[in-house]
């Protein structure tokens, strides 16, 4: 069985917007920690992960983003998240992801709050 | 002292609970193969040690789940916490039969009460003290880069009911959720 998450990146500016689509486990997270490290590389200062097409991410997947987000807060850049399912809001916030990324509704939302951050 | 109360219950497709002292303690006295027909309220569900097997499993709760009409975001819950209960048995239990074998039931307990959908993990790995785990922490998480070790905290805050027992025999969890 496989179960790879899709993922495209569109940049607007110096933010980064990530689309997932699937399960993120280890690989998922390891790819999109690949692709994140490459937009940061580029230029990238804020980074958006708009999580709509996807319903699970289990805690290695979470570990790995903490890892990302740590790599975006020595850059003194920005991470959000937008459209998480109420259950990955809730294990967001459980491993205390939710404290050092902001959280929003839509990506509309959450591109112009680290627009705004700049 | 009171002797614990003890007693089982059924509920269609044959199946037992013995709960004591309110606390659900030992399961399956029926094996009953598929959600079908004859009205089975029970799946099982063995699969092998090797990556995203667990979406497997999450597959059977989601079925069980929209069986009994559970919302989306509560399946989504219980899909999760058997994906956690799984890899924790891929990663840590070193299972002789490189299996982690699940139950899956659906059941009210009482007949007017509401109906939750229960997973049962088992592995028959080395098993492990799960009283003496250090619980994780954000805090130890993002200060200490102890980013690991999530998986049955996650577990016990989705699910409204978690009982673990391990021993040389291997892990159990059972998990319950209500609709």
């Amino acid at each position: 069985m496989s179960e790879t998450c899709k993922i495209a990146v569109e940049r607007q500016g110096d933010v980064a917007i990530f689309w997932t689509d699937g399960y993120i486990n280890n690989q998922g997270g390891e790819e999109i920690a690949r692709q994140a490290y490459a937009q940061l590389d580029s230029g990238a200062r804020a980074l958006v992960l708009n999580l709509e097409k996807t319903r699970i991410v289990n805690s290695i997947g979470i570990s790995i983003l903490i890892e990302v987000l740590e790599k975006v807060m020595d850059r003194k850049g920005a991470l959000a998240f937008c459209n998480l399912t109420p259950t990955i809001d809730k294990t967001f916030r459980i491993m205390g992801l939710a404290q050092y990324a902001a959280i929003y509704p839509t990506q509309d939302e959450a591109v112009k709050a680290v627009s705004a951050a700049g | 002292m009171c002797a614990p109360a003890a007693f089982t219950r059924g509920f269609p497709g044959g199946s037992k609970i013995l709960i004591l002292d309110g606390t659900l303690m030992s399961r399956r006295e029926t094996v009953r193969p598929g959600l079908s027909a004859s009205g089975a309220r029970e799946v099982s569900l063995t699969i092998p040690v090797a990556p995203d097997m667990e979406i497997a499993a999450t597959a059977q709760a989601a079925a069980l789940g929209e069986f009994i009409q559970m919302p989306r975001d509560k399946i989504d819950e219980v899909k999760l916490a058997v994906v956690e209960a799984c890899i924790n048995a891929f990663e840590h239990a070193h299972s002789k039969d490189e299996s982690v074998h699940l139950t899956f039931r659906v059941g009210r307990d009482e007949e007017e009460g509401p109906e939750y959908l229960e997973v049962e993990v088992l592995d028959q790995g080395e098993g492990f003290d799960h009283s003496s785990v250090d619980p994780p922490s954000p805090e130890k998480t993002f200060n200490e880069g102890k980013k690991r070790g999530w998986g049955l905290q996650i577990i016990r805050s989705l699910m409204d009911s978690v009982a673990i027992t391990s021993g040389d025999w291997g892990t159990r969890i059972l998990m319950r959720k209500y609709k």
